[in-house]
Formats: structure tokens, sequence, C-alpha cells
């Protein structure tokens, strides 16, 4: 009885020193499995001469060698190993996830029927170059639904083992009600062609479609500011991924023209009709398989983008309120100019959430901190001038489907950036916890759905499809 | 004799090759064979053995192969490779020169046990700890 006892005892201490020496990224797997065998040898040869277990497995760790000088040793033999790769086919070392080389064909099967269906409504006599409204409107609807499978998919399979997160039957029926009343939608109402309306919608439509795909990617837990923090996330790892597969994209279809040019072959119109099409179909899937897959093991890029860039961005925006007030208010900016005013706010909100998203623990307060609070009081600033602009246009003009939608945005905008702008102050000065921005910004989310939804869905017939 | 570092890892490659080319062997093995090679006077860090020998696999002048150990547990085994031969030649003309070089300034064997016994002298007088750990 006793000897059993003792046994399991050993067995748990060899475990504790084998995870302990897994630890360190050096050291992989095999490696450790090699140095066991080494200490379990070492051990029982120690037992044979006399010593107690414990005695043993303490002179052997001693004789194997301290981790540090272990490590240090490993990584300059293999110092690749400290790079950290990105496997997306290994084994799976957790039972609860699918296991990595079904993911894969499951990714393939969907990124290959995104692919096809961008293409499905040429069948019908729907070609790009006879009716771009068509795909404008439906960019979205052909792509995201193969995106939300995909998470369907993997939050139902990950959830059926663990029992935690269940993405419910209704959760998915209203995400496929969601896809169904967008769908209709964009193709039922009788826009104009080439009105402001139909391109409204063209440009909210696949906003309010990613959000809803933000229910399958949460695992129904829509409620949950974490998880929707997580989706912060993942949007901003999603759209570096995008941004980096079609670098080489562009790489492939410049060598595809330029090789078959050579054979005298033209195959513009191949890469146009189909490669770039299909290609960006496909990377949209492949792009969110790569997000999942390298969660925490590559740092996110984009909270060090946002590092980065938010200083510049900060001093364009100083320079920018600067020369308008230096222009006595002249507050009669024309239409593109609001245009491009409004994509600015819009990424400044986006260097603001994904500054928040980055924040770790600590509460104190850093260079970064107040650099951000600059940027929001100057958008701020900034935001007020194209609102008041807005407003003098709609008095002057009255009210279209544009100066709605730039009236609702900025709206949206200048009540994110008050509320961000009061608790950034707060914390600056009261030393309030900075997970209050963070909350306030997952809370801020299901603002965007429903101002993207509203644009869609009424904005159209209130100004009868123009 | 505490052998100085540098001295046992400038051994240690020639070490595991030469106990290599009399067969197969794995880690363990390898350290209990050069222990009583030495007598016991040389003392690895016995974990270290392993990146060594992952270096002189990638250097492919070993191969590794996984086998199953008398206990039933997963163990690699390491061979010697026709390249880890040449290399161990080159090592044995290396040490036969260092050591050919030093035997000629030793001169006799009278002068070089004087030479011993005042480096232990030394020895105590600079570092008493280290003389006393050794």
């Amino acid at each position: 009885m006793k000897k059993t006892f003792d046994q399991t005892g050993f067995e748990e201490q060899i475990a504790q020193w084998r995870t302990f020496i897994l630890e360190r990224r050096a050291v992989d797997a095999p490696d450790a499995e090699e140095l066991e065998d080494h200490l379990r040898s070492q051990i029982a040869d120690l037992v044979k001469v006399g010593l107690s277990d414990d005695e043993a497995f303490l002179v052997a760790v001693k004789r194997i060698g301290s981790q540090d000088a272990l490590s240090r040793e490993f990584a300059r033999v293999h110092s690749s190993r400290l790079w950290k790769q990105l496997v997306l086919t290994g084994d799976a070392k957790d039972d609860s996830r699918p296991s990595p080389r079904r993911e894969f064909w499951v990714v393939t099967c969907l990124a290959v029927l995104a692919a096809i269906a961008v293409k499905v409504p040429t069948l019908f006599g729907l070609t790009l170059a006879d009716d771009p409204g068509f795909y404008l409107r439906n960019a979205g609807l052909l792509v995201l639904p193969m995106v939300t499978a995909y998470f369907v998919w993997k939050r139902t399979r990950v959830s059926r083992a663990t029992g935690i997160g269940l993405l419910s039957g209704r959760m998915i029926g209203i995400v496929v009600g969601a896809f169904v009343v967008g769908a209709i939608v964009a193709n039922a109402y009788p826009f104009e062609a080439g009105g402001s309306t139909e391109f409204l919608t063209a440009l909210h439509l696949p906003i309010v479609l990613w959000l809803v795909m933000g229910i399958a990617y949460v695992g129904g837990e829509w409620r949950s500011g974490p998880k929707r923090m997580d989706f912060i996330r993942f949007t901003g790892e999603w759209a570096i991924y995008m941004s980096l597969i079609a670098l080489g994209g562009g790489v492939l279809t410049a060598l595809t023209v330029g090789t078959f040019n050579l054979l005298n072959v033209d195959a513009t119109i191949f890469t146009q009709d189909w490669l770039l099409p299909c290609g960006a179909a496909g990377a949209a899937v492949v792009a969110a398989w790569l997000v999942e897959a390298k969660q925490g093991v590559i740092e996110n890029m984009a909270p060090v983008l946002t590092r980065v860039f938010t200083p510049l961005f900060t001093l364009l925006l100083l320079a920018l309120l600067g020369t308008t007030l230096w222009n006595m208010l002249d507050v009669s900016l024309d239409r593109d100019a609001l245009i491009v005013v409004d994509a600015l706010l819009v990424f400044v909100l986006g260097l603001v959430v994904y500054t928040v998203s980055a924040r770790t623990g600590s509460d104190k307060v850093l260079f970064i901190d107040r650099v951000q609070f600059t940027l929001v009081i100057t958008a701020w600033a900034l935001d007020g001038l194209v609102l008041a602009a807005t407003l003098a246009r709609i008095s002057e003009w009255g009210w279209s489907a544009n100066r709605t939608a730039a009236l609702g945005v900025n709206l949206v905008i200048l009540a994110n950036l008050s509320w961000t702008a009061w608790v950034s102050h707060v914390m600056l000065h009261n030393n309030c916890p900075f997970a209050r921005l963070e909350r306030f910004q997952t809370w801020y989310v299901p603002v965007y759905l429903v101002w993207a939804t509203a644009v869609v869905v009424v904005l159209p017939p209130l100004f009868s499809f123009s | 004799m505490y052998i100085p570092k540098d001295l046992v890892a400038a051994s240690a490659a020639p070490l595991v090759l030469g106990i290599l080319a009399e067969g197969e062997s794995y880690g363990y093995a390898i350290v209990k064979r050069v222990r009583d090679l030495s007598d016991g006077e040389i003392e690895w860090t016995d974990g270290l053995l392993y990146p060594l020998l992952h270096r002189l696999e990638d250097l492919e002048h070993v191969e590794g192969t996984w086998g199953t150990a008398e206990n039933g547990r997963k163990r690699k085994y390491y061979r010697i490779t026709p390249k880890g031969r040449e290399s161990l030649a080159e090592h044995r003309r290396q040490w036969q020169a260092v050591v050919g070089a030093l035997r000629g300034t030793w001169g006799d064997v009278r002068e070089m046990a004087n030479e011993r016994s005042r480096g232990w002298q030394y020895g105590w007088r600079l570092n008493p700890i280290g003389g006393l750990a050794t």
C-alpha cells in the first residue's frame, strides 16, 4: 500500500519537474522527454545503491543542471525556437478542440465555397461589368456567411466537449435570420442604380453582417464585455492578416500577368475576373482561421501599430484643427472634405479602441495615455466642427440620405469620444481603473450595429431609394 | 581534482564522438561512460549533454532515433555517422598536437610534480573556498 502512495508522489514530482523545464521556450516536448528519461535512469541507479526515492530525485535533478543553464544551452543550439512559429497542423494537445487537420479541411472547403460564391451570380448573367451595383450591395453577403459558418462550426464543436460557451440553436437562428434579412433588403429594395442610398447600403451592410458574425464568434455570449473585446481584437488582427494576404496576392497577380505575357498570353482577364475576386473571398475565411490559430502564439499586431500611429495621428489632428481655426472657423467644409474627415475620425476611434484592447492590468498612467487623451480631445473638437458643418449643409440644402448618414456617424463618434474623453480625464487625474474605459468601449459596440442597421433598413425607403 | 569548465567544454564533443564510435548509445549511458573513463574526474552538468548531442545531430556527426528502453519508456539512441568519424579523427589529431606540445614544455616527471604542488599552494592562497571545494 505504502509503495503505491510513494509511487504516485514520485510521479507527481517528475511531472512537476517536466512542466518546469518546458516553461522555457527553447526546450520542446521531445527534449523534455529525453531529459526525463535521463532523470529516471539516474534515479533508478541511485535507488539501487541505497538512496530513497526523494533523495535520488533531488540528486538527479541537481546533476541534470539548472533550468537557466539548460534553456540557455538549448537556445544556443535551437535558436529558431526563440521565434514563435505558427504551427497550423500539429497534434492537438487539447482534446476539447477540433483536430487541426480537420480544421484545416473545413477552412479549405469554406474558402473554396466563398471563392465559388462570388462567381455564382455570373451564372445568372450578373457580371461585375454589367451590374456593379449588385456586387457592391452583396459583397458582404457572398463572403461573410462562410466566415460565420467557420465560427459556428468551431464554437459548437468546442462547446460540446467543454460545455462552456454553447452556441445555442436560437443564436444560430438569429445569425442566419439576420443574413437572410440582409439579403432581402439588399436585393428587394428598388434602389436607383448608382444612387446614394445604394452606396450607403453597400457601405453599411458589411458592417451589420460583420457584427452579426460577432455573435457566432463569441459563441453566443454577446452580452459578455470581455468576449466583445475578444471580437474587437479579432477584427483588428483579421484586417492586418487580410492586408498581408493582399500583399502576397498582389505579387502573385503581377507575376501571373508578367510571366504569361512572356508566353504572349494575356492573363489580365483571368486575374481580374477570377484570381482577384475569388482570392479575396477565400482570403477572408483563411485570415479568420489564421487569427484563430495564432491567438496567443504571436503578439497582437493591431495594438503595436496603434502604439506607433497614435502620436502621429495626434500631430495630424492637431495640425488639422489648427489650420481650420486659423482659417477663421471656415466651417463651410465641402462634401468631399467632410467624407475625408469622417473617415479620419472613424480611424481615430479605431486607434482608441485598439489601444484600449492592449491595455494590460497596470493602472499606472503612461505617456501613451496622455498622448491618447490629447488625441481624443482634438478629435472631439474636430468632430464638433464637422458636425456643425454637416448641420449647416442640412439647413442650407435640406435632408438627403448622404447628409443624414454623415450626421448619424458624427453623432455616434461624438458620443463615444465625449465619454472616452471624460473617462480618460478621470483616469489621468483620479486614478480610476483603466478597465472602465474598456468596459465602455465594449458596451458601445451595439450602438454601431443599431446605427448601421438603421442606415441599411430605414434610410433607403425614407429617401425613396434615390 | 577540479577540471575547469573550458577544458570540459572543449573535450565534450570528442568524448561523445569517441564513446559513440564504440557503438550506439543514449544520453544517460554516455554520461556514465564518461565518468567511468575519467575515474569520476570529469563531472558534467548532465543536462548539458543533450544540447551538445543535438548540435552534433544538426552537423550530421551523429544520428538520433527514438526507440524503446528496457523499462518500456521512449528513449533516444544516438549513432555515429561517417562524417562523425571524420570529425573524431580530426579531433584526435588536434588533441594529440596539444598534448604533444604540453609534454614538450613539461620536461621530466619530477619537474611536473613540483609544478603541481606549487599550483596547489597558489590555489589555496588565492581562493581558499574554491580550494576547499576541489
